[in-house]
Parts: C-alpha cells; structure tokens; sequence
C-alpha cells in the first residue's frame, strides 16, 4: 500500500534565476545563475549532491540532448544525471525525480534544474515545430493559443456565461497577475494594466487577446531536496516540505472520445483528487493557503480554479471577480506573477512555482510577502493543450501542517 | 446496350474573385484588361490543387453510387500536382477505390478533358465496365495577362459505362492538327501564346467545323437537332460564331461560364457537359467538343432516366456556394505570383517520410478510423486499444471512413499566431454523429462567417502542408460548414 510523499522529503534551498528576454546569456548561464543562489541557501557543497535532474521542453532550441548539459555547466562531479521532459510541465518532472530519490533513500540530497532559453528563434512567440512525423499528417495546424482558446468557446457554451463576461473575468485573471508581477524584481514583465488594455488588445487566437498569454522567457529555476532528518541535522528550521506529487496524462478520452465536452481539463481534476488525498487535505477552499498555477492563458487559470476544486464548476467567474484570488484576497494565485509575469521559460516554470511557495513559507518574498505566511501551497503545472496533456501537482507546505 | 454517362459530379472553389479589381491592378499597365474586367472568376484557396478538387467532384458524382463498381479512373489536366506520381493514383486512393482497377492521367493538351472522355467511352464499351472521369485544372497564368482575366479554377467528373445511363454516348471524333496556339515546355510554369484573331480564325473557326461536321456526318445528326452546344472558349461570340457557321441553332449554344466562374482549363469543356446535363430533359442531344491541337468533338442524348437523376451540388450547386473575392493579393499570394514575406514561422519543416505516408496512408488520405467490434464506439485514428474507457479491448478495431459523416463543432479558434497562408487558421474539436472526434483545420472560411458551438459540418479532402523543400505535398481532410449551417447563417443575418 503506497503511502505516499508527505512529509517524507524536505526543501534544503532553493534558486531562480531572472526570468525575461535575456539575449546575452546562454541556458547554461541561466542555469548556473539559479544554481549558485540554490547552493548558497542550502548551505551544502557541491559534493554534497547524490544525483541529478534535467528538465527541459524544447531542448533543441538551447541545450541538446541529454543531462550532460546540466552537469557540464555546473561541474558536477560525476554523479548520476537524468533529462526528464514532459511539455511544459517538464521543471515538475525534474522536481519528482529528485524528490522521489531522496524518498526512495537511494539519495541523502538531490538536485532538479529545469531551464528553457526561448528567445533564441527570431519571433514572439513558442517556437513554431513539428509534431512527430505522424502527428503531422493529421493534427490541426494549432498553436497553445489557438488549442487553449477553445476552453473558452465550450465553457461559455455549456455554462451559459456571456463571452464578454467570461472575457472580463480572463481580463481580471491578466491584471490580477501584472499588479503581482509589478513587485517582483525578477519578473520578466512588471507593468501594470488595465481592463481596457485588454478587452482592447490585438487578437492572437479568438478569444484570446495578447494580454490573455503568458510571456514567452528566458529563465532557470533550481531546487535541492533531502530528507527532513538530514535539514534539521544541517540546522535547518522553519522546514518546507513536500505534502504531495501527483501527476495525470491524457489517455486519449479527451481527444477521440466524445465525453469530453471541452471546457475543463480532465487531468487537472484526476491530479487534483489524488494529491489532496495525498497530502491529507479534506477542504482544499479551506486548507490550501497559495496558489501557483499553470496560467499560460487566463482562460486556462480560470477553468483550472474549477478543476483543483475551488470554485464550483461554472463560478470561477465569480470567484475572480470577487477578488478571491488576488494578492490580499482569500486565496492569493499567482503572488509571484504567474507563467503571465513572472514568465514562462518552460523546463523552469514549474520549478518556480515551488521557488515561490518556498520563499512565501518563508516570509522571504519581499514586497509580495503575504501578510499571514501561507502554511499549505498548491502548484500546478500543466503540459501540452486541452485536450491531450499532461498535468503535474505538486503540494509543499511547513513541516507539521 | 447503350454505352454513356451513369452519373456526374462537379466542383467549383468557394472564392470568386472580381475581375475588377484584377485590372484595377492591372490597368496602368496593360489598359486593354479593362475590356475582360467584367464578371468573377472561380479561384481555388491555398490548400486546393487539381487533385483535391477532382477528388470533391468525384465525391459529387458518385452521391448514393456504389464505389467498387468502378474499374478504372482517369484524370485530366494540364496542371497536376505531381510530374510524376500518378494524380488518377491518388485520386483512387483517396476515393477508397479497391487497387484492381486501372488508373491513368490524361494531359498536355487543352482538349485533355475530351480527349480522356472518350477514350473513357471507348475502353468502357469494349470492355463493359465503369470508369470514372475526373477533370481538373488550376492553370498558372502570369499576372496582367488576359489569361488570369478569364481562367477559373474547378473541377468535373463523370461516370461512364454501359446501363441505365442518363446520356447516351452517340458517337465522338478527333481531328488532331499541331496547331500551336499556345504551348508550355517542360521548364516553364506559364503559357507562351499566340494573336487571339489568328487562333480565332483559324483555329477555333476551321479546325472545330471538321471535328464537329465529321461527327455530325457519323452520327446522322442534323446540326440543327443539337439542343446544347458546349464549346469552351472563353472569347466572347467564337460559340456563336461557330454555331451559326455550322446551322447549330444559336439558342443551343451553352453558357461558357465567363460570367460567374471563367474557364478551367482542360476541364471547362465537361464543366460545361455537366452543366448542361444539369439544365437538360430527355432527349436533348448535347454537343461537347475540346479545342486544343485539333479538337474532340462528342455527341450525348439525354435519357428518360435524367428525370429521376438524384440532385446533388453538381456545377449549379458549387456555383451557388459562393463567396466574392476582392483582394487580389490573396489570389496573388496563393498562386506564388508575389514574393511575400511569410515570417520565421513558415519554415517550419514539412517533411513527409514515404514510409510514414504510405504506412499511414488509409488514416491520411482515406480518412478511415477505427470501429471497435466490441463496443461499437468509432474513433479516429484506428489504434490497437479501443478509446471507450469502458471498454479498452485490444485488436478490436475495424475500418471506419468518416470522410462521408457529418460532424458538430464542440470547441474552435481562429488563430492569428500559427502560420496559415491564408490567416487566422480556423481549427476547432469536430465530434462525428454516431462517434469520433477530432481537433481538426477547418477550410473556407469566410471572415465574417461565425462559427458556433453545435455547428454542423461535413469534411473536404485538401492539402495539409506544401513541403518547399522538396517538392512534395501531403493531404488531410478539413471540415467546412454544411450547406445547411451556411444557408441559416445567412437567414440569421437577413442576406
């Protein structure tokens, strides 16, 4: 009987680098940049490191193939490296593999990286690649926006919900994230902006306009893991653990079965069910303190406070209109910015959601800093489009919640 | 038993463009285009070539037909896609045509169409089988030149063979004379041509009268019992004047399309055939002849069993589905007559692997899925474990086409970001009654066409991508609103 992760590993230190549109670095760059600030928290050697993983989605944009990267930028001294990719959800994937190596005790301390460097094609935008060489010959000619989009055309129609309602409520979602972003220096966009801006900004994918997607950036996010035990006999306090991983991949339902109706990801809700029950969580509304989700749209951030079962189905248009996920309201999401601010170097992302999470616990977030710490934090880190993809939660909270 | 036309389809791309603003264009230049800039010329989207609209005239000829009584396809066309591939090959691919069947392609010559046609005659008689005829073109024309005034884009297809036929074949004659009006080399993708008065003269008005009167002599039909008079030419009075010369009655003379479509190439002479067949009662003797290094000339009756001839869109039909084209830089741009910039995005790699393809090759180009015996639920694309998460049985699964079903859009997106050289790239998730679904492109468009949750469907064979880089093209199926979900949009709106 599988017991589960909680409580069983622990957060020694924790690295980002800045995230944006960084045109004189490399991945490499990126990621020793995050590296350096992980090491320096966790307060160990190099040496110290038993094993380590690699996340990164678009690996032939930057880095290649292969952990080889990871462990030639930082010198690691010969140890086991592993690249792990998963779409965007690649940086939790990086954060599983260490994390159940420290559980399994095949590792006293392990490392996750997860790094992508996007701003190396030429455009705005994802890079614009091939599926596999059969998915080619029958898939649509999709981008994220294009896939993520029509979340909103099934949602305004099986819930009746106007289009310029729903639209208000994305804007909301979109403005909540700059006011956020605006106080965070490592953010890759830090304006603020208004209702206006985006009900009026140019169309990418109807009915996402631009400021409906999240950055495209640059960045690197790191993390080392042990045991509980092994922090404290560091001197470690104060701990953050890991309540919870959970991760569900579409089987095909969504994309060739007619269940389906298109307005809600199914394998946020199978993710989602697991890891509360994994951490232990009963009222997730009442228990969950902070949220980071995987807001590559805001209509995706929207549907997905549905899916982790905090709004009711249909009434996450309320819920964000009522300012219950702003920085001061019940349940902040996306203190740090979200994927829209803080940015979205892809093998990162889900790693900076935890960056977050751990620094808040911490009361190290600085101008963003939640008033009253948050003691139990859900990221959620999604992959791949609405109909067929990947999505990994991972629960981290103080030792003894 | 009489040997002759069992059925015909047609097909004629959605966009219409105005001549106008082609000379508006143009007019600085050469002034004379101003005499042609009347009327709108049929012109094919992005994602249509010869094949995929002789594939979607087939489909319209073969409505309610049995496709397996079909023992060869012959294609022709002075544009194929493919130098070297066979066309009818792909053609029967896509139709899902069993492979005992003989396939050939007819081209180089304007009168391609006819000529085809009634070799078609000819082996179905002596052999008494079926063949199917389909006829396309999509003629490159340099632009400022008459001929992108008066060419359209589209396709025809006839079946033909011996039975219940609805025209009975008569009797056909060619006269082959090297008459270079206009030619094209093997280097060349535009037509070098020859003063219009000349070919008129002798040409059109000498070479037609021998084809036609040795016809009419082998038929013992009168010139004057002629009842349609297809010629394909696109200068205006020529029909005329040559009916009048040979005492075919003026009234006969068959409406060359230059109004609402232009002429399609090698394929304009059957585009007319069915046209007229769509227009004729029983007993009518229809003339068809192709000029081109000599002219064929063809002679139908209409038979009793036109009257109880099944509707479908046919040549009238896809004239109606119709939608006007104002931008002639879009017809520029989708016939590679302007260097554009297409952006970073459009160099995406569109390579085909030959083994993908033809391993894959019932899924791509047939459009078949999967039906799972055990549970009945369809899908797309076949697999080896059924999707129907009740079921999951493994090896269950038979063939299932869905290129006939109609579907409803459950989601869409009209997305201005991927590339699509025609954006924004319409997809959206089409579920098929009974079962299946898929995140599919959606073709023909209209931008101020709203799509809508529910909407009915039905799917067109087209290209997928254009591989640059090598020369190659693969096909998909693309759904496009049903002619029911376009007319009640535009009862919605008032038009």
């Amino acid at each position: 009987m599988a017991t589960g992760i909680k409580d069983k590993v622990a957060i020694l230190g924790m690295g980002c680098s800045n995230f944006g549109e960084r045109w004189n670095d490399n991945a490499e760059d990126l990621m020793v940049e995050a590296f350096v600030e992980a090491i320096g928290d966790a307060g160990i050697e190099k040496s110290q490191i038993d094993a380590a993983w690699l996340g990164t989605g678009i690996e032939e944009q930057h880095v290649g193939k292969s952990a080889v990267p990871l462990s030639m930028a930082l010198r690691l001294p010969y140890i086991p490296v592993t690249r792990v990719e998963n779409y965007c959800a690649s940086g939790s994937e990086s954060f599983r593999g260490a994390v159940y190596a420290v559980a399994s005790g095949a590792c006293d301390i392990a490392l996750a990286m997860g790094v992508e460097k996007l701003k190396d094609t030429g455009y705005g935008g994802l890079p614009q690649r091939n599926r596999g060489s059969v998915n080619d010959m029958f898939w649509a000619n999709a981008s994220a926006p294009g896939s993520f989009a029509q979340l909103a055309t099934a949602y305004t129609s099986k819930f009746g919900v106007s289009a310029k309602d729903l639209k208000r409520a994305m804007a909301h979602v979109s403005i909540k994230s700059h006011d956020n972003g605006s106080k965070n220096p490592k953010a890759h966009l830090r304006n603020k902006i208004t209702e206006d801006k985006v009900m009026n900004a140019p169309m990418i994918a109807d009915p996402l306009g631009l400021f409906d997607c999240c950055g495209v950036s640059d960045g690197a996010a790191c993390a080392i893991v042990t045991t509980p035990e092994i922090a404290k006999s560091m001197g470690k306090k104060d701990l953050v653990t890991i309540k919870a991983m959970q991760l569900s991949g579409s089987n095909g339902t969504e994309a060739q079965h007619n269940s389906w109706d298109g307005s809600y990801f199914a394998t946020t809700r199978h993710a989602a069910a697991r890891a509360y029950k994994e951490a232990g969580i009963d009222n997730p509304r009442k228990q969950v303190s902070l949220f980071d989700v995987h807001d590559c749209f805001s209509i995706t951030e929207l549907v997905t406070m549905e899916d982790l079962y905090i709004s009711d189905e249909g009434r996450a248009v309320n819920d964000i209109m009522d300012g219950f996920f702003d920085a001061d309201g019940e349940i902040p999401c996306q203190i740090d910015g979200g994927l829209k601010c803080f940015g979205h170097p892809i093998g990162a992302s889900g790693l900076r959601m935890i960056y977050e999470m751990y620094l808040q616990m911490n009361g190290r977030a600085g101008e963003r800093q939640r008033s009253e710490e948050p003691t139990i934090g859900m990221a959620h880190n999604l992959g791949g489009f609405p109909h067929q993809n990947i999505c990994s939660l991972t629960i981290v909270g103080k030792e003894g919640v | 038993m009489d040997t002759g036309i069992l059925a015909y389809g047609g097909y004629i791309p959605q966009s219409r463009l105005q001549r106008s603003e082609i000379a508006k264009a143009h007019t600085w230049f050469a002034p004379g285009l101003r005499g042609l800039a009347k009327g709108e010329r049929a012109m094919a989207n992005w994602d249509e070539d010869t094949v995929t609209m002789s594939v979607e005239a087939a489909r319209d000829c073969m409505t309610g037909l049995d496709r397996d009584d079909i023992a060869a396809v012959y294609m022709a066309s002075t544009t194929f896609p493919f130098q070297d591939r066979q066309n009818a090959g792909i053609v029967a691919d896509v139709l899902a045509l069993k492979s005992g069947i003989m396939t050939l392609d007819v081209g180089s010559s304007q009168r391609a169409g006819t000529s085809g046609l009634s070799i078609a005659l000819q082996t179905s008689a002596a052999a008494n089988n079926t063949t199917l005829l389909v006829t396309s073109d999509k003629r490159r024309t340099k632009a400022a030149s008459p001929l992108e005034m008066t060419t359209g884009d589209g396709a025809a297809a006839l079946l033909l063979g011996q039975g219940n036929v609805i025209a009975k074949h008569l009797g056909s004659h060619t006269e082959a004379v090297d008459f270079v009006d206009h030619y094209r080399d093997e280097n060349n993708n535009y037509d070098y041509g020859w003063e219009e008065r000349w070919i008129r003269d002798e040409g059109y008005l000498k070479i037609a009268p021998a084809a036609i009167n040795a016809l009419l002599e082998k038929t013992g039909v009168k010139a004057e019992d002629i009842s349609t008079f297809c010629f394909p030419v696109a200068m205006a009075r020529v029909a005329g004047m040559l009916a009048k010369n040979l005492g075919i009655p003026g009234d006969a003379v068959a409406d060359n399309l230059q109004a609402n479509c232009g002429e399609i190439g090698a394929a304009h002479a059957v585009v007319m055939l069915v046209h007229a067949l769509e227009h004729a009662k029983p007993g009518d003797k229809i003339l068809v002849a192709g000029f081109g290094q000599g002219c064929d000339a063809l002679l139908f009756e209409a038979t009793d069993a036109l009257a109880s001839y099944p509707a479908r869109r046919g040549i009238t039909g896809h004239l109606a589905r119709r939608r006007e084209e104002t931008n002639y830089n879009r017809f520029l741009a989708f016939n590679g007559l302007i260097n554009m910039e297409r952006g970073i995005r459009a160099e995406t790699d569109k390579n085909t692997g030959l083994t993908t393809l033809y391993r894959n090759k019932h899924m791509a180009q047939r459009f078949v899925g999967g039906l799972c015996t055990a549970c009945d639920t369809p899908q797309f694309p076949k697999s080896n474990i059924c999707v129907n998460p009740d079921c999951g049985e493994v090896g269950t699964q038979e063939d299932h086409p869905f290129a006939d079903k109609i579907s409803h859009l459950n989601s869409y997106t009209a997305d201005k970001l991927t590339y699509s050289p025609d954006p924004p790239s319409y997809y959206g998730m089409i579920q098929f009654d009974g079962g299946g679904r898929l995140m599919n492109d959606i073709c023909d468009i209209a931008p101020d066409f709203e799509l809508q949750v529910g909407m009915s469907m039905r799917m067109m064979f087209r290209v997928k991508d254009y591989d640059n880089n090598r020369g190659f093209r693969r096909y998909f199926w693309k759904a496009t609103p049903t002619d029911e979900a376009l007319a009640s949009q535009k009862t919605n709106k008032g038009e």
